[in-house]
């Protein structure tokens, strides 16, 4: 495992945790297994690995919409549970998840609006946002108005609403046709570089996680398990652009994670019978 | 219960400018009903001439008429008196049935001590209820007519609200976890908004259901006054097309109660700004 020796405080610390699920007829499902990782701060990490691996069930740990069943789970020094109430991170899923009944600028002004920020302020943070992922001329509408893409990016732009230091986001793209999706991961990419955030991203799509990141964490399923964590040089945030998908280090990194995921490597003889 | 409507309603994109194809759309669904009911009015109007029907038996529908226009403020007047019961029944088993709907979605176990008793609510046959409530209120009040609309909308209003409350979607409850929203707030932002299709479906259910028991209920006693004691007193006179006069009354009223209920439904479903 990698740990950083930085002396600062890592944004997401997961301590061999591990996640069972009850089954029906007392057979139970062992989701994640030991698992560690560290997250520094303003680094962004992806999860990926073959449906049913856990890491999904890793991100809830994270964000504190399910607890682990061992071990323990650290943001920002804080438990999970002190890191969610004090709103230490902001959340996107696979489904924009847009309230239907609430404009662009209603939808984003929600987590502002339920912990207690003035008429005003929201009202100028929501502007700020919607410019940052550059729906300006739909800030009136609905959400049913708008592309899944576009729902997408106000779910992005809501997420962002509290200026977080930690981002999850749970396949946020998945849904997305693949041009869209790649001018999404163009945004993105800007958008940490302008915020700053630490991110973890749970995706299944390999060139996905190696544009993405700082660093790719391969997983393997039953159990979830951590294979192998894959360091990506592709140079800083605010330095990737289109380009970096034609660049020969970005094919050797998608070459790197996908011979992990198949099990060529020695640690990797779990998993192979799903890819 | 044809509650899935209501879902769709909300769900439907707005459609702009599609101005022709709606009053086509209009004559199109319009046009046929008009003509089959002409057709139908005829029809019937020709076999009571032709083969001579007794009016005791079947009066005829332009004698109907006739005797509807006649006496068309006694049938305005008895329309008023079961109206109204109709309509304060109508506001008290609705306020009732949010209000227990709400709380049994708060609370499992009221809604385990509530179930039983709304089942037996919704078996009883509630105007047989009248002549017992008769005796309770005094047979000069309106006040046991009111009590069975009241009753009889509960039950579809309490069912309708109490399921839409519990279609919340799990991407929305995870949402208001991760911004550590507490129950009163996730009930205000998601749950409320997300159940008011359905409570105005079951408003609409409801909305028939009241006249119809309102006017039912004055056959078993009461005050003098209103559409059902005017239909029998009509019919026991002998006065044929006078009683189906007050039942073409009593038709329209309820078609009346319907209709605003449908209307109030289709403005609610069609796009909620935010507060």
């Amino acid at each position: 495992m990698t740990t950083t020796s930085v002396p600062i405080q890592p944004a997401v610390q997961v301590n061999g945790v591990s996640r069972v699920f009850p089954g029906r007829k007392g057979v139970s499902v062992t989701a994640l297994d030991a698992v560690n990782l560290t997250v520094a701060p303003g680094e962004f990490v992806s999860l990926i690995g073959p449906s049913g691996c856990g890491k999904s069930t890793l991100l809830r740990l994270i964000a504190d919409l399910d607890t682990p069943t061992s071990g323990d789970i650290e943001v920002f020094g804080k438990t999970a549970r002190q890191a969610r109430i004090d709103q230490d991170y902001g959340i996107a899923f696979q489904q924009a998840g847009l309230l239907p009944w609430r404009t662009v600028t209603g939808n984003i002004e929600l987590p502002l609006e339920l912990h207690g920020a003035g008429k005003s302020a929201r009202r100028e943070r929501a502007a700020e946002l919607i410019e940052l992922v550059g729906l300006t001329d739909f800030a009136a509408h609905y959400p049913d108005q708008l592309s899944g893409g576009m729902q997408q990016r106000v779910a992005i732009a809501r997420s962002l609403a509290e200026s977080p230091s930690l981002l999850l986001m749970d396949e946020p793209f998945g849904a997305l046709d693949e041009m869209t999706r790649e001018r999404m991961q163009n945004e993105l990419v800007r958008i940490c570089a302008e915020t700053g955030a630490a991110v973890v991203f749970v995706t299944h799509s390999i060139p996905e996680a190696v544009f993405l990141s700082n660093r790719v964490v391969v997983m393997s399923p039953r159990p979830g398990r951590i294979l192998d964590v894959l360091g990506v040089n592709l140079g800083r945030m605010s330095d990737r652009g289109e380009n970096l998908r034609e660049d020969e280090e970005f094919f050797h990194s998608v070459s790197r994670v996908r011979e992990l995921l198949h099990g060529t490597t020695p640690t990797g003889a779990r998993g192979v019978e799903t890819r | 219960m044809s509650t899935g409507t209501g879902t769709r309603a909300v769900l439907a994109a707005p459609a702009p400018a599609r101005d022709g194809a709606a009053r086509t759309g209009w004559a199109r669904t319009v046009l046929p009903p008009v003509l089959l009911g002409v057709v139908a009015i005829l029809l019937w109007q020709g076999l009571v001439t032709v083969l001579a029907i007794k009016p005791f038996i079947l009066p005829g529908p332009f004698a109907i008429g006739d005797q509807f226009v006649a006496n068309l403020q006694n049938v305005l007047n008895g329309s008023l008196v079961t109206g109204r019961n109709a309509l304060i029944g109508l506001v008290i088993g609705a306020v009732l049935g949010v209000l227990l709907a709400i709380l049994s979605a708060l609370a499992r176990i009221f809604d385990e001590m509530a179930a039983p008793i709304v089942a037996a609510i919704a078996v009883v046959p509630i105007v047989a209820l009248a002549p017992v409530l008769y005796t309770m209120f005094g047979a000069n009040a309106e006040t046991a007519r009111q009590l069975v609309a009241a009753l009889a909308v509960f039950v579809p209003v309490y069912f309708n609200t109490l399921k839409g409350l519990r279609m919340v979607r799990p991407v929305h409850r995870d949402l208001m976890r991760s911004y550590a929203a507490s129950s009163w707030q996730a009930t205000r932002a998601v749950t409320l908004p997300t159940a008011v299709p359905f409570v105005f479906t079951g408003l609409r259910i409801a909305s028939s259901l009241a006249v119809i028991s309102a006017l039912i209920a004055e056959y078993f006693g009461g005050p003098v006054g209103g559409l059902g004691k005017s239909i029998t007193s009509a019919a026991s006179s002998s006065n044929y097309g006078l009683a189906w006069a007050y039942v073409l009354g009593s038709i329209l009223l309820g078609l009346l109660f319907y209709c605003a209920a449908l209307g109030l439904e289709k403005l609610v479903s069609l796009r909620r700004p935010t507060p």
